[in-house]
């Protein structure tokens, strides 16, 4: 959904800080995109060659790091893996899950030059 | 997915060529440069604690008239360079910690908004739906019963046409039509833009008519007060279950077409109960935007919300 706006932000978001921190080309980019986050990292890596094309951004490489998805079982009272939002405990199956870890989409640094 | 949205076309209505160049300089405290012998990339992420304060910032902006033009020849070069091994001093290449999130913009934004419409009384609400589930028919009719009672204006957004805005005008209110184009969704600046020009009444109401998509808009705060999300009987009583998100990201959803109930096969008790295993905090209301029937309980939830605010300012007045 929605990755090729989400691609321009991160685009815009690094062309920002570059003005901030003096750097002119960016070699690689490493974004966290959590597993219950609202992107695909397919479709983001899809859209981001285009949107990088002619700024400081071009030619860099895209790595992603996928972080798991958690969550919180009232029922079990304690930490589980969640696949997918609002799914089931996987240990007793129930609903009552709260998701904890996993939803961030960031982009956590750059290597510059 | 949905790799045709781009928001670089995006137009509001009057103003086709609307180049949205706002240079937005957010000042954060994490971003800081250093240069490292090496690093690992091993986070630490203790999740033990119950602090649930998830913060989502929003952040998107739309001003981008990229071109397609890809370039096939490139080397994906995986392997080589800086990942694994770094030399110090042997270049200029160093790592820029940035940790932002990648939709904070569109959330700085959308926190203006909600700033400017609280600050002077207008409550907003943003519908949500899918394509064809009546939303506009539902705006139309809530306008015509409600308007003697209160100053309300309309923000349509759509890919194309301004039909929508069309139909809003016809009922005697002011709209206006933001064609986003490309775009899947409406982004809060988008919405800041368009405040520009429709003439908002203090203590009114603005109604955000969304682009019709169950996916997209979930993720863009807009500065409204609630999301609204409408269902119609002649989709599937599963849609909640299917689009979680929307359903997930709205205060409450109106299950509208009721009148269609006797010809079609759906069962509300199991799509209400679809929509509260998403969001236990949902409120639904099962109505009729064609006959009216049950809206005058999203009546009384909308002039319970908008009183609220205008105690809420009155009581902030009071006290300077």
């Amino acid at each position: 959904m929605h990755e090729m706006a989400l691609t321009e932000s991160i685009v815009e978001l690094i062309e920002e800080e570059s003005r901030k921190q003096g750097f002119s080309r960016v070699r690689v980019v490493r974004l966290e995109i959590g597993a219950l986050s609202h992107v695909e990292p397919e479709a983001i890596r899809f859209c981001f060659e285009a949107v990088a094309h002619g700024g400081i951004v071009a030619g860099a490489r895209l790595d992603i790091l996928r972080t798991p998805g958690e969550g919180w079982c009232l029922d079990c009272a304690k930490t589980v893996a969640v696949e997918e939002r609002f799914g089931p405990c996987p240990e007793c199956g129930g609903y009552h899950v709260q998701v904890t870890g996993g939803e961030d989409m960031r982009v956590q640094e750059l290597e510059v030059d | 997915m949905c790799t045709v949205c781009g928001c670089g076309t995006s137009s509001i209505e009057g103003k086709p060529e609307h180049s949205h160049d706002h240079p937005h300089d957010h000042a954060h405290d994490q971003a800081h440069a250093h240069d490292h012998d090496h690093h690992d990339h091993d986070h630490p992420h203790d999740h033990h604690h119950h602090d649930h304060g998830h913060h989502h910032d929003h952040d998107h902006d739309h001003d981008h008239a990229h071109d397609h033009d890809h370039d096939h020849g490139h080397r994906h070069d995986y392997g080589a360079g800086l990942a694994g091994v770094h030399v110090p001093g042997l270049s200029q290449e160093r790592i820029v910690r940035i940790e932002r999130d990648i939709l904070s913009k569109n959330n700085d934004h959308a926190r203006e908004n909600r700033v400017r419409f609280e600050q002077s009384g207008v409550f907003v609400l943003n519908f949500v739906s899918s394509p064809g589930s009546g939303k506009t028919q539902l705006l139309v009719r809530t306008i015509s019963d409600l308007k003697d009672r209160f100053q309300i204006s309309v923000i349509e957004g759509d890919q194309q046409t301004s039909n929508d805005a069309e139909r809003i005008r016809a009922t005697g209110v002011a709209a206006l039509q933001i064609n986003t184009g490309k775009g899947c969704h409406l982004d809060a600046q988008m919405v800041s833009h368009a405040l520009s020009e429709l003439p908002v009444a203090p203590s009114s109401l603005l109604f955000i008519e969304n682009v019709g998509n169950l996916v997209c808009p979930a993720a863009f705060d807009l500065g409204e007060a609630h999301k609204v999300v409408v269902l119609s009987v002649t989709e599937g009583e599963d849609k909640p279950l299917k689009y979680p998100e929307m359903f997930a990201a709205s205060d409450l959803m109106l299950l509208n077409k009721s009148d269609l109930l006797p010809h079609v096969e759906f069962d509300v008790g199991r799509c209400l109960a679809n929509a509260l295993k998403v969001n236990p905090d949902l409120q639904t209301l099962v109505v009729s935007a064609r006959t009216g029937d049950g809206m005058a309980a999203f009546y009384a939830w909308i002039e319970a919300r908008a009183a609220r605010l205008a105690s809420r300012n009155a009581r902030a007045a009071a006290a300077k």
